[in-house]
């Protein structure tokens, strides 16, 4: 499977990055190796195989719903790059 | 008093030979000036290390004290610290502080450690060599043109040159154990779900696990005691009683029986490397142990398997850095698109963008069932492999790395042979299974990393078996030449 640079470009945008145009033929090389690495996986037969998503097989563990936080929001958005009145600021969406 | 293990510097505060703040200041001294050689510190935390040195000296003097208060440690910079700043080696968190801090560091910040302040690591952990970070690579202390391994190296570098007695770190392919071997240091990585994941910056969830490196079994053995155990803030937190690892450190080794994967010997492994640990196996012979041959036939296959999940996971738990909650926001963006897309691309490193991108392709429409559920069905027959060959034998002994340390430089432009690298340490955490990594001597002057390998929750047979090794060998104690 070859990246082209549009499939790199495509899958970019699904990401929400924005790479360096002159930076998009390396990561279609970087990424076609890395996906013929990958294909190696087509070599073993898995049919039938359930797949697995936790090394022990557990679910989810569940507690019982009621209020365990109160969040502070004044501590909590001091990180953030931009807020005011405690909400954060992004730039106009609705016109 | 720095070259002494936790154990004993623990003895030396009970019998006041010195205190905390006398041994934490002489690890602040070691860090000022060696540190700007190896680069392993990201942020050094003098003054609150000092505070914290006081604290436990009067707890120590009340008898109010743990094994552990006033012993000093580092974090690895994945940690969450509150009012200490986190990096994850990435511009993106520069300069982000915090609100609260993970369990494991509140666990030994209870128990009276004292933390001098956070290390160096691969950016957001993903890198075998420490040379994606943003802060710049870490050196080996054995020698300054090799990497530390990645992505512990700043924590493994840091013990290895003995600015700091111990340190925590977070092992999702090898990330403990790789570093640890190539700096000559121990480190186990737990059983998934052993230590609790809440606050350390995610990077790959179902394969994410926290434990602690230093210089000797018994030093991790103390250490794990305290970080591990059932947190409800971590929804994947196994419920499930601890025994006592510094216990069972005593226990003899007849009659145990180590499995050597066939695979795990074969032509990836350097033969320089294959005569030492046939060396180490000799020794642990001698101790009473028998070893036979075992096969892992899928162990290449590992390697596809894990840069797949993992990626995948990578590009969904990183989608949350969008430049508005926390962490490096554009300047002057456009639009909202804008504001991600500029955000996330000056904050990431390459690195880090390629694996987004490809956990994202994986994960798109058309491609799922090829990438991600072909990925995890291996996965199981994987798992399946170390589980069969687990009922053969109590322990898997092999490699930890296929070679010694690597040069500065020559990984990594090639992101596929950086990945090989990885090849003795992803069944592992695909398996969810507990690894330790001990050294077990050197090829020119560049330490060997031997690797035990455990069923779930059997830390305490590891930390037993390597204990015994260090009883009858040296190459635990032996000092890096690289500096001083």
């Amino acid at each position: 499977m070859t990246l082209t640079t549009q499939d790199v470009e495509k899958v970019a945008h699904l990401a929400r990055l924005q790479l360096d145009p002159q930076a998009t033929d390396a990561y279609s090389q970087a990424l076609t190796s890395i996906l013929a690495l990958v294909d190696q996986m087509q070599s073993i037969d898995t049919d039938g195989v359930l797949p697995m998503s936790h090394p022990m097989d557990a679910t989810q563990r569940l507690r019982i719903d009621e209020v365990t936080e109160q969040p502070d929001r004044d501590h909590l958005q001091k990180i953030a790059p931009a807020t005011e009145q405690g909400l954060y600021l992004v730039p106009r969406v609705v016109e | 008093m720095i070259e002494l293990s936790l154990a004993q510097m623990a003895q030396g505060l009970r019998q006041k030979t010195f205190s905390s703040r006398e041994l934490t200041q002489a690890f602040l001294d070691r860090i000022s000036q060696l540190n700007p050689r190896i680069n392993a510190f990201i942020t050094v935390t003098a003054e609150t290390a000092l505070q914290q040195a006081e604290q436990a000296d009067a707890r120590l003097a009340q008898s109010d004290a743990s094994p552990l208060t006033g012993l000093p440690l580092a974090h690895k910079d994945i940690f969450c610290t509150q009012g200490v700043r986190t990096t994850c080696g990435s511009r993106m968190l520069e300069n982000f502080t915090a609100p609260y801090s993970a369990t494991v560091v509140s666990r030994l910040e209870e128990a009276g450690m004292v933390s001098l302040g956070k290390t160096n690591l691969d950016e957001f952990a993903m890198g075998s060599s420490n040379e994606s970070s943003w802060f710049g690579p870490t050196l080996n202390p054995w020698d300054l043109n090799a990497v530390p391994g990645g992505s512990s190296g700043g924590s493994a570098a840091a013990v290895a040159a003995r600015l700091v007695p111990a340190a925590t770190g977070t092992d999702t392919g090898g990330s403990i154990r790789q570093p640890a071997a190539f700096c000559g240091i121990t480190g186990i990585k737990p059983t998934y779900g052993r230590v609790s994941r809440w606050g350390m910056i995610a990077y790959a969830s179902s394969l994410d696990q926290g434990g602690p490196m230093a210089r000797s079994a018994e030093d991790c053995a103390l250490l794990l005691q305290a970080m591990a155990g059932f947190d409800p803030k971590d929804s994947t937190s196994i419920q499930r009683n601890l025994p006592q690892y510094a216990d069972a450190l005593h226990e003899p080794l007849q009659g145990l029986t180590l499995g050597l994967p066939k695979e795990y010997f074969g032509e990836d492994l350097s033969p320089a490397m294959a005569k030492v640990l046939e060396q180490a196996i000799q020794t642990l012979e001698k101790l009473g142990v028998r070893c036979k041959e075992v096969s892992l036939p899928l162990t290449r296959l590992a390697i596809p398997a894990y840069y797949v999940i993992a990626p995948a996971e990578a590009s969904t738990n990183l989608s949350r850095y969008d430049g508005v909650r926390f962490g490096h926001r554009c300047d002057q963006p456009q639009d909202l698109e804008d504001l991600y897309k500029r955000s996330r691309s000056e904050g990431f490193g390459e690195e880090v963008k390629r694996r987004i991108l490809v956990g994202t392709y994986a994960l798109s429409e058309g491609f799922y069932d090829a990438y991600y559920r072909k990925a995890q069905q291996l996965r199981r027959l994987i798992t399946q492999d170390f589980q069969s060959s687990l009922k053969e034998v109590d322990l898997l002994l092999a490699p930890t790395t296929p070679t010694p340390a690597f040069d500065l430089g020559s990984k990594i432009n090639d992101p596929v042979q950086m990945y090989l690298e990885d090849i003795y340490t992803l069944g592992v955490n695909l398996a969810g299974l507990p690894a330790l990594s001990m050294p077990a001597g050197q090829v020119a002057g560049r330490p060997v990393g031997l690797q035990l390998i455990g069923n779930h929750f059997e830390e305490a047979r590891l930390l037993n078996v390597a204990h015994q090794f260090q009883q009858v060998t040296d190459h635990h104690l032996q000092k890096p030449s690289g500096i001083e």
